[in-house]
């Protein structure tokens, strides 16, 4: 108890010293265990965007603190008190996984913090549970899959087999296809979690014979699953559409077992517009490496509260004034065209996306057609907030 | 290490006075942070005292038993679930859960406890390890409740005008008074014709044995009452976190009780509260130093196995060293 | 739909997934071979064990991009971990060959935080690529359609040969004899003057190198990133529980159960289900019984035959 009444009397002398004009951001991310590759592409990307706001958000004196989520639910929520109560933040943002949104939520929402997601978007806060105080500037999940299930038939693919993790998210996103897909389903797999091998699965698709697979994998089971199907010769045969399994972030591991395979974003490296190309070509500047849509959401994420305090002209503590000025904040999108949905998750187009060459000879994932146009998720509709 | 700390046997001594300090030192701390407007710190303080109720409770399967348990986080998630699914359906009342809550990790405990138990030494950290892994796939596979995304809890449990637990130091004061009662009742126990078996059957089973006593049932007993102290433990988490998920029952988290008990010092009872507050602690002061904290925690866990002398507890009891 | 699950039914899917099952039961037989040593001979906890699995498959994926090559691939995995292995043994883990189990699950557990986060500083979070090696990088056409990469046959041909070499050695060499004798009596092995100390030293290395080569053959077909151990681990304890603590033929034994359980019941339980319930039922329900299968399993052999299928003979314990 030495300890704790130390950190007591420590703290005790630290009288709350409140910087008048300071705008302070949490940054939360995982940055342990699998998925920490992903909580460093967010951060590099929200930095890059506190560079090009000249290091001051809103044109105030900024102060981040980053804080690592471990990707437990419960330590991420510690981590949210702490932000909240002792570093006294004003926006929450970064945000890797569901779980971890869905364990700060209720937290943040009733502080007086804003909670900007800048990767996770599970359905409850799309839905009945929207919020005035939450944003995103990535997606609800269910966006993604519903893109593919357009381009599933779109491209006239009469039979599909569907594979997704037994979870949660992975029921939603084989709804999500289906939202759009009207062929038949052979059949729906759920693997188990952490899965390693797949020949079960891959001796399943060779006997159901499908037109086309649909793959839902995460993490490293999504590299382990095309490095599986391109060994097993499935990757001529077959057409894999597959969200979130390869990304920029899996693309070099996987090799040349990701050739071939199609997938769909809101966002890719090579999307032409002006904001992008400074992002990109800064980011790899900085960074030495090739953006994902992780870091461009980041990077929206810091553009898009940049926007709003600066329009409020730093009136942080009128939260309604900080709410409108995020609902009607404008700003050159790396996406191209932003604008929010009235369960303030973005309205975007969605691209089928595909391994590439960059024109350097860098391998990256390369954006095809517009597969849905200007797509707002289906759970807005739950949502009850008008504005 | 093993057997490490105070001879329990030896006459009745006072309760330890690192545990009164503990205690007394929280409930003074609780009070200061509070009307210092720290409230992290209030909330830092109570995540510790529950961890250590966990830690508490498993120091008895554990320390006292002999029992190497790899799956006590599955308790925590059975408590903790049973506050969340029950608060999903609306029946918010504390007065309804915690019941609710206690028997199903009783139950659980029971389950397991009398499966496992037939087992011994490395087979029996495996099989604890076993349920705790198939209840964690359960729970995850729990789509209607989250499934692995988890489940925000909306309401706290209600006590009516008794106590309320959304009262940040309301549910502190709970969590302390509930771990205060906890030790004390372990440590009567432990030093009742009980407690004197299990430790007898750890060190010589044959023996306890012998003079006729039934050690299964004792052990099962042990097992039983330790898992639903666990899940009572999960129960205060859930309403701390307003949040549960599958992750409270990950075999890394069962890992992490362990090492609370050992990082305090083993079959001492207040060395388990005193490894919990350590750890929580330590795990706040490296994990803001680095994100890579990992790198310093593994090591210090290797030295105090290698090196401690019955934990932080024969640390301040000036019996540390090589052995 | 019913005439595509009669053909999931198909006797030539049968055969396929009984041939994954046991590719993935060698596969974990690899794992479970340097345990089976070290848990079940030195009676050692090795937490760290998925670590050095992780080991040989960075050393691996690094090798096999940088050459391309077969041989060095195989040869320079197993030798890395053997290296870090050796390490941890006169570092930390020869402290622990007479402690409790509780000491040896600690700090090993330590160890393996240590080494997962040592290896994400080193080479980053991202996962890394382990590209097939070329000699293996083709395909065996089956009847019906179906294709079977060369470097699962691999690495069923791999883990059999080790199987039999293993229980070979075991079985009828000196050394052999000295370790199973050290496993029943070390005492009186120091008694007759045998360097006891090197005798374990050696079998942890052992168990360390084929830790390390099982991460290079699972290397191209797993995902290469820190903690990739961690999950495989469990599963290699799992198969040494069912065969039974300490023997070769128990751990294969426990392999190839565990591996025909989880690739069976991914393959048709949920099937199975459909016919009994309504599809969504059964879809929450089947994945979810795959899941914990090879757990059951365990608790039940574990509850009729506590020493495990085929234990090694240790008397006196």
């Amino acid at each position: 108890m030495r300890l704790a009444t130390g950190v007591g009397i420590g703290a005790l002398l630290l009288a709350t010293s409140g910087a008048a004009q300071e705008l302070r951001v949490g940054f939360m991310a995982t940055f342990t265990g699998p998925g920490a590759n992903l909580g460093q592409h967010l951060r590099d990307g929200f930095l890059l965007g506190m560079d090009h706001a000249g290091g001051k958000l809103g044109g105030l004196a900024t102060r981040i603190v980053v804080s690592d989520d471990q990707l437990k639910p419960d330590v991420a929520r510690q981590e949210a008190d702490r932000l909240l109560e002792k570093e006294k933040v004003h926006f929450i943002t970064g945000i890797v996984f569901s779980n971890i949104l869905m364990s700060i939520y209720k937290p943040v929402i009733e502080s007086g913090a804003f909670l900007i997601s800048a990767n996770a978007g599970p359905s409850p806060v799309a839905g009945a549970q929207c919020s005035e105080r939450f944003f995103s500037t990535s997606w609800q999940n269910d966006q993604t899959h519903a893109a593919i299930g357009k381009l599933a038939q779109d491209k006239g693919y009469k039979r599909a087999f569907l594979l997704a993790p037994n979870y949660q998210a992975g029921k939603d996103g084989i709804n999500g296809f289906k939202s759009y897909y009207r062929g038949t389903i052979v059949d729906e797999v759920y693997t188990q979690l952490g899965a390693i091998d797949f020949s079960a699965e891959i001796a399943k698709i060779q006997a159901a014979k499908p037109d086309v697979v649909y793959a839902f994998m995460p993490g490293g089971p999504g590299i382990a699953l095309i490095k599986q199907y391109a060994q097993a010769g499935l990757t001529k045969q077959i057409p894999l559409l597959s969200a979130f399994t390869v990304d920029d972030t899996s693309l070099p591991a996987g090799g040349e077992a990701a050739d071939g395979l199609v997938s769909a974003s809101q966002w890719a490296v090579d999307l032409d517009n002006p904001a992008n190309r400074r992002f990109v070509a800064d980011f790899r500047a900085k960074y030495g490496y090739v953006p994902s849509y992780f870091a461009a959401q980041a990077y929206d994420a810091a553009q898009l509260i940049d926007a709003a305090v600066r329009s409020t002209g730093g009136r942080l503590d009128d939260k309604a004034a900080v709410r409108d000025a995020l609902r009607r904040a404008e700003f050159p999108s790396v996406r191209g065209k932003w604008k929010l949905n009235t369960n303030h998750i973005p309205i975007s187009d969605f691209y089928q996306v595909s391994p590439g060459t960059l024109p350097d000879g860098t391998r990256a994932m390369l954006h095809g057609d517009v597969v849905l146009a200007q797509h707002g998720d289906q759970h807005a509709k739950n949502c009850p907030m008008r504005w | 290490m093993t057997r490490g700390g105070a001879d329990p046997l030896a006459g009745r001594p006072p309760v330890p006075w690192i545990c009164l300090v503990l205690l007394g030192g929280t409930a003074i701390a609780l009070v200061l942070l509070e009307a210092a407007e720290h409230p992290y710190y209030v909330k830092l303080l109570n995540r510790a005292l529950i961890l250590a109720l966990a830690a508490l409770a498993l120091d008895l399967v554990v320390g006292v038993a002999g029992l190497v348990s790899l799956g006590h986080a599955a308790f925590l998630g059975v408590g903790a679930y049973t506050v969340g699914i029950m608060a999903e359906h609306g029946l918010t009342s504390g007065f309804l859960q915690w019941p609710v809550a206690l028997v199903a990790s009783a139950a659980v405990a029971a389950v397991i406890g009398w499966l496992s138990l037939r087992t011994r030494g490395a087979h029996f950290i495996m099989i604890t390890l076993a349920f705790a892994q198939m209840l964690f796939f359960v729970a995850i596979s729990l789509s209607r409740y989250g499934g692995d995304d988890g489940l925000t809890i909306w309401t706290r449990s209600e006590f009516g005008a008794l106590v309320s637990l959304s009262d940040r130091l309301g549910l502190a004061w709970v969590s302390l008074g509930i771990l205060t009662l906890a030790y004390l009742g372990l440590r009567r126990l432990e030093r009742s014709r009980f407690g004197r078996v299990l430790r007898g059957a750890r060190d010589n089973e044959r023996r306890v044995a012998t003079l006729g006593f039934a050690v299964e049932r004792y052990r099962l007993a042990a097992f039983v009452l330790s898992g639903t102290l666990t899940g009572l433990a999960g129960v205060l988490l859930a309403n701390l976190t307003e949040f549960v998920s599958p992750a409270y029952m990950s075999w890394q988290r069962s890992g992490e009780l362990l090492a609370m008990v050992v990082l305090g010092g083993l079959g001492t009872l207040h060395g388990a509260i005193l490894g919990a507050f350590a750890f929580v602690l330590l795990e706040e002061a490296l994990s803001s130093l680095t994100t890579h904290w990992a790198l310093l925690f593994g090591p210090l866990l290797v030295l105090v196995v290698l090196a401690g002398r019955g934990g932080l507890v024969g640390l301040l009891a000036g019996r540390w060293g090589p052995k | 739909m019913s005439r595509e699950r009669a053909a999931v039914l198909d006797v030539i899917l049968l055969s396929v997934q009984i041939l994954n099952g046991i590719q993935l039961g060698i596969l974990l037989f690899l794992v479970a071979a340097g345990l089976t040593l070290v848990f079940g001979i030195l009676d050692v906890i090795n937490l760290a064990h998925g670590a050095l699995f992780m080991v040989g498959a960075y050393a691996g994926a690094v090798v096999a991009v940088a050459s391309g090559s077969l041989a060095l691939t195989i040869l320079v995995a197993p030798a890395a971990a053997l290296v870090v292995g050796v390490l941890l043994d006169r570092l930390v883990l020869r402290f622990l060959y007479d402690r409790g189990h509780l000491d040896q699950v600690l700090a090993t557990f330590g160890l393996l935080l240590f080494l997962n986060e040592a290896v994400r500083v080193t080479f980053g979070s991202a996962a890394r690529p382990f590209p097939v090696p070329e000699l293996l990088d083709w395909s065996v056409s089956l009847p019906g359609g179906a294709s079977y990469p060369a470097w699962r046959i691999a690495i069923i041909a791999v883990g059999l040969a080790l199987a039999l070499a293993m229980f070979l050695i075991i079985a009828g060499t000196r050394a052999g004899m000295l370790v199973r004798a050290a496993s029943t009596n070390a005492g009186m092995l120091e008694l007759l003057g045998i360097d006891i100390h090197r005798l374990l030293l050696g079998t942890f290395g052992i168990g360390a190198a084929l830790a390390g080569f099982a991460g290079a053959m699972a290397g191209p077909i797993a995902a290469i990133q820190p903690g990739m151990g961690d999950h495989i681990l469990i599963l290699a304890f799992v198969v040494i529980v069912i065969g039974g603590t300490g023997s070769v033929q128990g751990a294969l034994l426990g392999s190839l159960l565990v591996g025909l359980c989880d690739t069976l019941g991914r393959a048709f339980l949920t099937d199975g289900i459909r016919l009994l319930l309504p599809p969504a039922a059964a879809n929450e329900i089947g994945p979810a019984i795959a899941s914990m299968l090879m757990y059951l399993v365990m608790a039940v052999v574990l509850l009729v035959r506590p020493e495990g299928l085929l234990p090694a003979r240790r008397p006196g314990r």
